[in-house]
C-alpha cells in the first residue's frame, strides 16, 4: 500500500495532528480552568466558566491520552527515552491532570465555600502546570535533550529537572501558556455572556500580546541567539528499517533554520501563528468571541508547525551524543504497525470529529448565570 | 546494568498504581451496563422512576469513574517513564493496542460521558440512551484493548526479534488480536465488572429497604442487580480463564503455581484445596487433595497432564543454556558478522533469547554465566508460589460466595419477598467488599505469576526498568501515596454521603429526605406494578 519511507513521513504527520488535536481542544479546558478563579469572581460565576467545559473535557483530554497513546505505538523510543528522561516533569504534569476530573466532578458535590475555592485553585493548577512544561519541553527539543543510547537501546538521561528550566526553555513555556490561556479566554467570550465575558476579553487581550512577543522572542532567539541545531551528515536509506546509533549527525543547522532556507513555502508556518495572535487580538478588541477563537486556533496550529518544521526530520535531539538522536527515520515502529495504525487512525480520526462536533452543536450556546443558579443540582 | 532497588521500586509503583486504577475500573464497566439496562427500561415504559434510578446511580457511579479517569493517566504515563526499556523493545506491538483503544474506545466513552450527565434536556429520550449505550460500549471496548495489550504480555503471540533495531517486532495483527489468552482474559474481567456494579448496586438498594426508605425504588433496583449479577457471576464462574492456562509457557509456570503442584502428576491431576506450599524445599505441607478435579478444570480433559514446578525448571534450565547460545550470536550480527550461518544459526535459538536474558540479573555478558548462576536463573523463573496459592483460594471463594448469594436474591426477586428476608438484605449490604476482593487477587494471580516476566519468555521484568536512581523512584512512590490517599478519603466520604442521601439527593420531591416538607399527594412514592 505505502512504502515504508511515506509510512514514515505520514506518521509524523499524524502524531501532529494528535498534538494539534489536543492542543486545539483540550487546549481551552486547560486555559478557562486557569482563567476561572480571576474572570469568575464569586461562586456562580466560577460555575458558569466550568460549565462551559464540563461536557467536552473529558473527550478532549482523550487527545492527550491517544497522543500518547499513538507516540508508544508509532515512535516507542522516543516514548520511551523522552518520558523516562523528563520523569519529574512528566510527573509533575501528571499530578497536575489529577486535579482535573475529580475537581470538575467534586467541587459542586458540596456547598462549603472553603470546599469549593480549594477546587478552584486546584483546577488552576490543572490549566496552569500542564501548559507550561509542555512548552518548556518543547524548547528543550529545540536545545537538545542530554540523553544518550547504550548499544542495547537503553536510553539514559544525564540531566535533572531544573536544568529544563532554561531562559529558552521558560520562554517556550511562556508562549504555550499564553497561547492555551488566550485560546481558553476566546473560548470563555463565546461560551459566556455580561461580566465574564467581559473579563475574558480583556484576559484574551493581553494573554494574546504576551503570546506575540514571546513567539516572536523565541523566534529572533533562534535566529541570532547562536541555538545550534542538528543534521544528519551521513547517507541512509530512508526506507529500511533502522538503528538510531547507526547515523551521524553534526551540529551544523544554526538556529533549526537549515528546513526554512531550503523550503521557503514553509515560512507560512511562523506566519501563521503571528497572523493567528494578530486576529485573536483583533477580535478581542472588537469584543467578536468567534474572530478571537479562530485567531487562537490559528496561533495553536501555526506554533506547533512551527516548532515541527524546525526540527525535522528531528523529533527528539539529544544535546549530549548527537547520533542518539532520534530522527523520523530511525525511531519508529516497523512497517507493518505503521500500516494498522494507519488503518485504524483513518478509519477511526474521522468518526470522531463527527461525534464530538455533534457533541458540541448538542451542548451549544451560552452559559448564563441565571441557567446555573437555576441548576445547583443537575450542573457541575 | 540497573541496580535491584530501581527494579523492585518500579515493581512496587506498578502494582500499587495498576491495583488501585483497578478499585474503579469494574464499577465502571458493570456501572455503565447497569445505567444503559435502567435508562432502556425508562425509554421503553416511560415510568419516572427509571430514569430517576438512571440518574441517582450515575451520580454514583460519576464519583467513581472521576478517579477512573485519574487514575488511568498514571498507567499511561508510567511505561513510559518507569519502564523505558520494555516500551522500547515491544513498543511495536504493545504500544498499537493501547492507541487503538484510545481512538476507538476512549474517545467514544469519554466524549458521550458529558452528554450523558449533561445532555438531559438538550436530547430526545432515545438520543440520550443511545448515548449512554455508547458509554457502556466504549467503556468495555476499551478493557478489550487493554486485554490484548495485556494478553500479550501472558502469552507474546505474532510477534519476532529483529537485531537490527534491537526489538520485537509485530509479524501478525490477528495473532495479536485472535490470542486466546487474551479473548478468556477478556471475557473474564469484563464479566467481574459487570458483578462488580451489580453487587454495588443490590447492596446499597438492600440498605434503603433494610431502612424501610424509598422502597419502590430500592426494590427494583434490587431486581435488576439481582438478574444482572447472576447472569455476570455465571459467566465469570463457568468462562474463569483457567481454561487460559494450556497456553504458553509462562500460563503452564502460572497454573502450576496456584496449584502448588511440584512433581508432575498423572493426569487428572488432583486440586489442592488448602496446603502450605514451601517454595526453598518445593513441597506442599499439610496438603489436603481432591482427586481428579485440577486435571478437569485446567485441561478440560482427563488424559492430559499439568506439568509441575520441579519439571518446569529443569525445561527452563535447558532454554537458558539455549539462550546463552542466542545471546553470543547476537553479539556476532550486532558486531557485524551477517553471514548466512551465524543467521541461520541464530534463528533457531532465538525463542530463548528471552530465558538467556533472565542471566542479566547475574552477569551482564551472560555467555560468562556459571554453572550456578544458571541454576538460580532458572529457580527465578517460577514466581513466589505461596502468595498465588492463596490470592487465587481467596478470589475463588469470593466468587463462590457471590454466586450463592445472588441465587438467593435472584430467587426472592423473581418471588417478590426480598424485602422481607432481612437476614438476605444484611448478606447483601455486607458483601459489598468481595467484588474487589476477588478483582484484586484475581490481578494478583495474573501479574503475580507472570514473574518474573514482563513479557512471557520474551524480556524479564529486571530488564524493563528504566535508568533512573532509587531517589527518583522513591519520591514518586512516596508522592502517589500521597495523592492517592487524599483522593481515596474524598472519593470514599463523598460515595458514602451520596449513597446515604440515596435518590433524594436529586432534589425531585419524591425522594424520603424530602417528602417531609414536600406534598405527599402531589409526589407519590413509586410503587411496584
Amino acid at each position: 500500500m505505502f512504502d515504508y519511507e511515506t509510512l514514515k513521513l505520514i506518521w509524523w504527520v499524524l502524531v501532529g495532528v494528535l498534538l494539534i488535536g489536543f492542543a486545539l481542544t483540550d487546549g481551552f479546558d486547560l486555559g478557562a480552568a486557569m482563567l476561572m478563579p480571576f474572570v469568575g469572581r464569586n461562586d456562580t460565576e466560577r460555575r458558569v466558566v466550568i460549565n462551559t467545559i464540563a461536557p467536552h473535557w473529558d473527550g478532549n483530554q482523550v487527545w492527550l491520552i491517544t497522543a500518547g497513546g499513538a507516540l508508544f505505538a508509532a515512535w516507542p523510543l522516543v516514548y520511551s527515552a523522552a518520558f523516562s528522561g523528563l520523569y519529574w516533569a512528566l510527573l509533575l504534569v501528571l499530578f497536575a491532570l489529577f486535579v482535573r476530573p475529580v475537581g470538575f466532578d467534586y467541587r459542586s458535590k458540596l456547598a462549603n465555600t472553603r470546599w469549593r475555592q480549594s477546587w478552584d485553585w486546584g483546577l488552576f493548577v490543572g490549566g496552569l502546570v500542564p501548559s507550561l512544561v509542555f512548552g518548556v519541553a518543547f524548547g528543550n527539543l529545540l536545545l537538545g535533550v542530554p540523553f544518550q543510547f547504550d548499544d542495547t537501546l537503553r536510553s539514559s538521561y544525564l540531566g535533572n529537572f531544573w536544568q529544563l528550566l532554561s531562559p529558552f526553555g521558560l520562554l517556550a513555556g511562556v508562549v504555550s501558556l499564553s497561547m492555551l490561556g488566550l485560546h481558553g479566554g476566546s473560548w470563555l467570550m463565546m461560551r459566556t455572556e455580561g461580566a465574564i465575558a467581559r473579563r475574558s476579553r480583556r484576559a484574551t487581550q493581553g494573554l494574546s500580546l504576551v503570546f506575540l512577543l514571546a513567539f516572536i522572542g523565541a523566534g529572533a532567539w533562534l535566529l541570532f541567539g547562536g541555538i545550534q541545531g542538528l543534521a544528519i551528515t551521513s547517507t541512509f536509506d530512508p526506507s529500511a528499517a533502522l538503528n538510531p546509533l547507526a547515523k551521524t549527525v553534526a551540529a551544523t543547522n544554526p538556529g533549526w533554520m537549515a528546513n526554512y532556507h531550503a523550503h521557503p513555502l514553509t515560512v507560512i508556518a511562523p506566519l501563521l501563528g503571528i497572523f493567528g495572535g494578530l486576529l485573536a487580538l483583533l477580535g478581542a478588541s472588537a469584543g467578536q468571541g468567534r474572530t478571537a477563537f479562530l485567531g487562537s486556533s490559528l496561533a495553536i496550529v501555526g506554533a506547533l508547525c512551527t516548532a515541527g518544521f524546525a526540527l525535522f526530520p528531528f523529533v527528539m535531539p539529544s544535546s549530549l551524543d548527537p547520533a542518539s538522536s532520534l530522527t523520523v527515520w530511525d525511531a519508529v515502529s516497523s512497517h507493518k504497525t505503521l500500516i494498522i495504525m494507519l488503518i485504524a487512525a483513518s478509519i477511526f480520526v474521522p468518526l470522531i470529529l463527527c461525534y464530538t462536533l455533534w457533541c458540541y452543536a448538542k451542548m451549544w450556546g451560552k452559559v448564563t448565570t441565571a441557567h446555573i443558579e437555576h441548576n445547583p443540582h443537575g450542573l457541575y | 546494568m540497573i541496580s535491584e532497588s530501581v527494579v523492585d521500586l518500579s515493581r512496587l509503583q506498578f502494582a500499587m498504581t495498576a491495583l488501585y486504577h483497578f478499585l474503579f475500573v469494574p464499577l465502571t464497566l458493570g456501572m455503565t451496563f447497569l445505567l444503559a439496562i435502567m435508562e432502556s427500561v425508562y425509554v421503553m415504559t416511560g415510568k419516572q422512576v427509571y430514569k430517576d434510578m438512571t440518574r441517582f446511580w450515575g451520580k454514583l457511579f460519576g464519583i467513581n469513574f472521576a478517579l477512573g479517569v485519574t487514575t488511568g493517566l498514571t498507567m499511561e504515563f508510567q511505561f513510559g517513564t518507569n519502564w523505558a526499556y520494555y516500551s522500547h523493545y515491544v513498543g511495536d506491538i504493545f504500544g498499537a493496542p493501547l492507541a487503538i483503544e484510545g481512538m476507538m474506545a476512549f474517545f467514544l466513552e469519554s466524549t458521550f460521558i458529558g452528554l450523558f450527565f449533561f445532555g438531559w434536556d438538550r436530547l430526545s429520550r432515545v438520543q440520550h440512551l443511545t448515548v449512554t449505550w455508547l458509554v457502556a460500549i466504549g467503556s468495555n471496548l476499551s478493557a478489550l484493548w487493554i486485554l490484548i495489550a495485556n494478553g500479550w504480555m501472558q502469552n507474546p503471540v505474532g510477534a519476532e526479534f529483529n537485531f537490527t533495531t534491537m526489538r520485537m517486532e509485530l509479524t501478525s495483527f490477528s495473532d495479536l488480536l485472535f490470542n486466546p489468552v487474551a479473548q478468556v482474559k477478556f471475557v473474564h474481567t469484563v464479566a467481574s465488572g459487570y458483578v462488580t456494579g451489580a453487587i454495588f448496586v443490590l447492596a446499597i438498594s438492600s440498605w434503603y429497604l433494610l431502612k424501610g426508605r424509598d422502597i419502590g425504588f430500592a426494590r427494583r433496583s434490587f431486581a435488576i442487580a439481582s438478574a444482572f449479577g447472576m447472569a455476570s457471576i455465571l459467566s465469570v464462574i463457568v468462562l474463569g480463564d483457567e481454561s487460559g492456562y494450556e497456553i504458553g509457557d509462562v500460563q503452564k509456570t502460572k497454573l502450576a503455581a496456584i496449584e502448588a503442584e511440584w512433581e508432575t502428576e498423572p493426569a487428572p491431576a488432583a486440586f489442592t484445596l488448602f496446603g502450605l506450599p514451601n517454595q526453598a524445599e518445593q513441597r506442599t505441607d499439610y496438603a489436603v487433595k481432591i482427586p481428579y478435579v485440577m486435571g478437569i478444570i485446567a485441561t478440560r480433559s482427563v488424559d492430559k497432564q499439568v506439568t509441575g514446578i520441579k519439571d518446569l525448571v529443569s525445561e527452563h534450565q535447558a532454554r537458558i543454556r539455549n539462550g546463552m547460545v542466542a545471546y553470543d550470536l547476537l553479539g556476532k550480527l550486532r558486531a557485524g558478522d551477517k553471514s548466512q550461518q551465524t543467521l541461520t544459526a541464530f534463528n533457531d535459538v532465538k525463542k530463548d533469547l528471552g530465558y538467556g536474558l533472565l542471566l542479566k540479573k547475574y552477569t551482564d555478558k551472560v555467555v560468562d554465566a556459571n554453572e550456578q548462576q544458571i541454576h538460580q536463573a532458572a529457580l527465578d523463573s517460577i514466581p513466589h508460589v505461596a502468595s498465588i496459592f492463596w490470592t487465587f483460594r481467596l478470589m475463588v471463594l469470593s466468587g463462590v460466595l457471590m454466586l450463592l448469594l445472588f441465587a438467593c436474591a435472584f430467587w426472592a426477586s423473581a418471588r417478590k419477598n426480598e424485602s422481607s428476608k432481612r437476614w438476605l438484605l444484611k448478606w447483601a449490604l455486607f458483601s459489598l467488599p468481595l467484588p474487589w476482593i476477588a478483582t484484586q487477587t484475581g490481578w494478583w494471580v495474573a501479574e503475580h505469576g507472570r514473574q518474573p516476566w514482563s513479557i512471557g519468555e520474551v524480556l524479564p521484568v529486571h530488564l524493563s526498568a528504566s535508568t533512573l536512581s532509587s531517589g527518583d523512584v522513591l519520591g514518586s512512590i512516596l508522592a502517589l501515596v500521597g495523592f492517592y490517599t487524599v483522593l481515596l478519603i474524598i472519593e470514599m466520604y463523598l460515595m458514602i454521603k451520596f449513597a446515604r442521601l440515596g435518590p433524594s439527593s436529586l432534589h425531585t420531591g419524591r425522594y424520603h429526605f424530602e417528602r417531609r416538607d414536600a406534598d405527599v399527594s402531589a409526589a407519590p412514592q413509586p410503587t411496584l406494578a
